[in-house]
């Protein structure tokens, strides 16, 4: 029996402008209060500092004049997996079950305490994002009555990564439930520290799976895998939306916007020729 | 003054010039546990790992001993269960050598975990799904099988064999042993499968990933032929070394021709499998995820197509011709070039199955990531070097690991006596 | 690894899994326990024997 969560779930996700992003880092300064991740003295090598939400710079590769920059923010994908059953390339190898899908989100957890280290899940995540307690988590003196009480600190030798700030679905939840109607979390209810902080608007947050909400108006996800490859699904149909190494079949569920078509082929790796023919396939058919 | 305990016939070097060479390594052991725990108490950040390297020397130094210890399990299985005889006089020592690989690999996994207290997650939260929790399990029952193999050899030291519960408790074990050592070929057959499944699932990687047949990637089986093939290799490669130290021939040579000549063939026709799947994964694997193969070997200081010809061509067609052919097989240089460069061979697959994965950029904008181990990583990885080293020479002293040793150095009966 | 830890299901990933695991476990523990307690018995034989031999 295959799970997924196509159907009577909410599927979360978001899907971020580029063209709006301008690379001033507040999501990943908002993300890291929000969670309480921990940094350290110097953090300037970038490969052992934990940054759940990292902004990548992308260039087109010419020199001036012709040069362009875009940003893109990385937060976890909170990949589907193979065919969006819930087998993300984290969750499917994570020998002591610390990682798993959640099937009524599509949200990627992380059980710290269940986590023994082992580091099998960050080899496995081709996005490099998660990240690993390298130190004992410390904060300077008098600033962890900064920290969060809702978002528990990580201890030294464990995984962490963004949950798409999994307390404030818990929060959301919790309203709606006490509104009386505890199957429908309000689009306005649940919305991730980055989105919220993000001040040129660059990043819409909500349900993939409900019409009504900006993200799936944007996404215009398609429900059917991709005829190219079985293992894609939830193609964006509009098309300027793409995903980061779809052809991985990881089916991430933060989606990229950009006008600039440079931008969008450094999505994803393309032998010569193929982008162009690739470039205006979106989905199976043309509703939506 | 330790004669009493040398096997009956055995010459010894004097208890004195043991105790110093053992002396010597066991300071490079004592070096190897301070740095393991210095990884213990103050954590990983001792390593040079990073969030690129989540899986760096220590695996790989894992998966190697894991693959050259498959001898063990390979010799075990043509002895006991295809009944070849010869084989008897070396599957002692080839347990031995299996029995200091798997341990090795147990403890440097457990340096390696982030929360060494809660190892025993993996087992108690099994996701079975998962190709490190077989591993753990198989490797783990496996552990105790090799275990279970070594004992009747210590119980026939001289004087633990005239404790006679013990004697009757390694005869008994020989009379079981077949069964022992099917299980053993069962557990070893899926945790060397699952190491090379672990690359292989990694679907997020396309330098690792394979197809496969049913849940097992291809990986699976290449990992499980090529520990069998070499293994044996690593075998013979230790007797040998073994011989050197000690001034002595300990096997004979038609055991070891035998045990050559199925190791050459092995390796034949795993290179020729590693071959195929290999330009299977160049040309339709790799391609299909957008990805040429020159993207896996330039742009980088250090990986580049010289690995992959080392690795198939010099380290794997060339040994496996040359312990095929009988005439450069039975010559003992010819020979001892092939095992060498086939144990490389096989370390070096490790080595890209583990490091080069991770040093791969897989999103576009990304970058190649190089790494170089700290000295604590170097020295918790020459801690089982030595310690292997120690528990062969310990067993070499006082258990009678070579049956046709006597025959072999028979010159003049031993009388010391005390 | 027990059916009562609770990410465990009884579906065929896990009967498959565990059952080869407790086969191989309960083979090997199987085969310990008959060899040591043959090798006491033989031991207690023997020495019966010998005293018998003996007087
Ligand atoms: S982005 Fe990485 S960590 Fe997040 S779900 Fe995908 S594979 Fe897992
Ligand atoms: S590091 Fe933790 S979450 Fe990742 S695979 Fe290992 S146990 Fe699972």
């Amino acid at each position: 029996m295959t799970q997924d969560n196509h159907n009577n779930a909410y599927k979360f996700g978001m899907v971020i402008d580029l063209d709006k992003c301008t690379g001033c880092g507040s999501c990943m300064v908002s993300c890291m209060s929000e969670n309480n991740v921990p940094f350290k003295e110097d953090e300037s090598n970038k490969r052992d500092s934990i940054t759940w939400m990292r902004v990548y710079k992308l260039t087109n590769g010419k020199s001036f004049p012709d040069t362009e920059i875009a940003y893109l923010p990385r937060p976890c994908q909170h990949c589907g997996g193979e065919g969006d059953h819930g087998h993300s390339p984290c969750v499917s190898v994570c020998p002591a079950t610390a990682t798993d899908y959640g099937y009524d989100t599509g949200i990627v957890s992380q059980i710290y305490t269940r986590c023994f280290g082992c580091r099998y899940c960050m080899g496995a995540c081709p996005y490099h994002a998660r990240y690993f307690n390298w130190w004992d988590p410390k904060w300077p003196e008098g600033m962890e009555k900064y920290l969060s009480p809702d978002v528990s600190p990580r201890m030294r030798g464990i995984v962490e990564k963004c949950s798409f700030c999994y307390h404030r679905y818990q929060a959301a939840r919790d309203k709606a439930y006490y509104h009386g109607d505890k199957d429908h979390i309000k689009e306005e209810d649940y919305q991730t520290a980055c989105t919220t902080a993000c001040p040129s608007n660059a990043i819409t947050f909500g349900d993939l799976n409900n019409p009504a909400h900006k993200v799936h108006q944007i996404v215009k996800p398609d429900p059917h895998p991709d005829p190219r490859n079985h293992h894609v699904v939830g193609k964006s149909r509009n098309p300027k939306v793409f995903r980061l190494l779809e052809r991985l079949g990881t089916n991430p569920k933060v989606y990229y916007l950009s006008e600039r078509e440079w931008v969008r082929k450094q999505g994803d790796h393309y032998l010569e020729g193929e982008w162009d023919k690739i470039k205006n396939h979106h989905g199976t058919t043309s509703h939506g | 003054m330790d004669s009493a305990l040398i096997p009956e016939g055995a010459k010894r070097c004097s208890l004195p010039k043991f105790s110093i060479g053992m002396a010597i390594v066991g300071a490079v052991l004592l070096w190897g546990v301070w740095a393991m725990f210095l990884c213990w108490f103050k954590g990983l950040n001792q390593t040079n790992m990073n969030d690129y390297y989540g899986f760096a020397l220590w695996i790989w130094a894992d998966l190697a001993v894991i693959a050259v210890g498959g001898g063990a399990f390979f010799t075990g299985m043509l002895r006991y269960i295809f009944n070849i005889k010869e084989l008897k006089n070396i599957i002692n020592f080839a347990v031995i050598i299996g029995f200091i690989c798997y341990s090795s690999a147990l403890l440097i996994l457990a340096i390696d975990i982030g929360q060494p207290l809660r190892g025993w997650f993996i087992f108690w939260h099994a996701n079975i799904h998962s190709m490190l929790t077989e591993v753990a399990f198989c490797l783990s029952c496996y552990f105790a099988v090799l275990t279970i193999e070594f004992i009747p050899n210590i119980l026939e030291n001289r004087q633990a064999n005239k404790v006679p519960f013990f004697h009757h408790l390694a005869h008994n074990m020989h009379g079981i042993m077949v069964i022992f050592a099917a299980t053993g070929a069962f557990l070893s057959f899926f945790h060397q499968g699952s190491l090379g499944g672990v690359a292989g699932v990694m679907y997020g990687r396309p330098f690792a990933v394979r197809e496969g047949l049913l849940i097992w990637p291809w990986t699976f089986f290449l990992f499980t032929w090529s520990a069998a093939a070499y293994g044996p290799s690593f075998t013979l490669l230790v007797t040998k070394m073994t011989e050197v130290i000690t001034g002595k021939k300990l096997v004979k040579d038609n055991v070891v021709h035998l045990l050559a000549k199925i190791s050459g063939w092995m390796i034949v026709t795993y290179i020729i499998a590693k071959i195929i799947d290999t330009i299977y994964w160049a040309y339709v694997t790799a391609p299909s995820l957008g990805f040429k193969l020159s993207h896996f070997y330039t742009d980088n200081s250090f990986y580049g197509y010289w690995i992959l010809i080392t690795e198939i061509v010099i380290c794997g067609i060339v040994p496996g011709a040359i312990l095929v052919i009988k005439s450069t097989r039975e010559n003992p240089t010819l020979r001892l070039v092939a095992i060498i460069l086939g144990t490389i061979g096989v370390c070096l697959n490790r080595w890209v199955m583990v490091l080069q994965i991770m040093a791969v950029p897989v999103m576009p904008f990304d970058t190649w990531a190089l790494y170089i181990p700290s000295w604590q990583e170097v020295a918790t990885t020459v801690l089982p070097v030595a310690y292997g080293i120690m528990l062969i020479a310990l067993a070499y002293r006082y258990l009678p690991v070579f049956p046709q040793e006597k025959e072999l150095n028979s010159v003049k009966p031993i009388t010391e006596s005390e | 690894m027990f059916p009562f830890s609770f990410e465990w299901v009884w579906d065929i990933g896990h009967m498959i899994f565990f059952g080869g695991l407790w086969y191989a476990v309960g083979i090997l523990s199987a085969g310990m326990i008959y060899v040591i307690l043959k090798a006491a018995w033989d031991t207690m034989s023997e020495s019966i024997n010998n005293s018998g031999e003996s007087h």
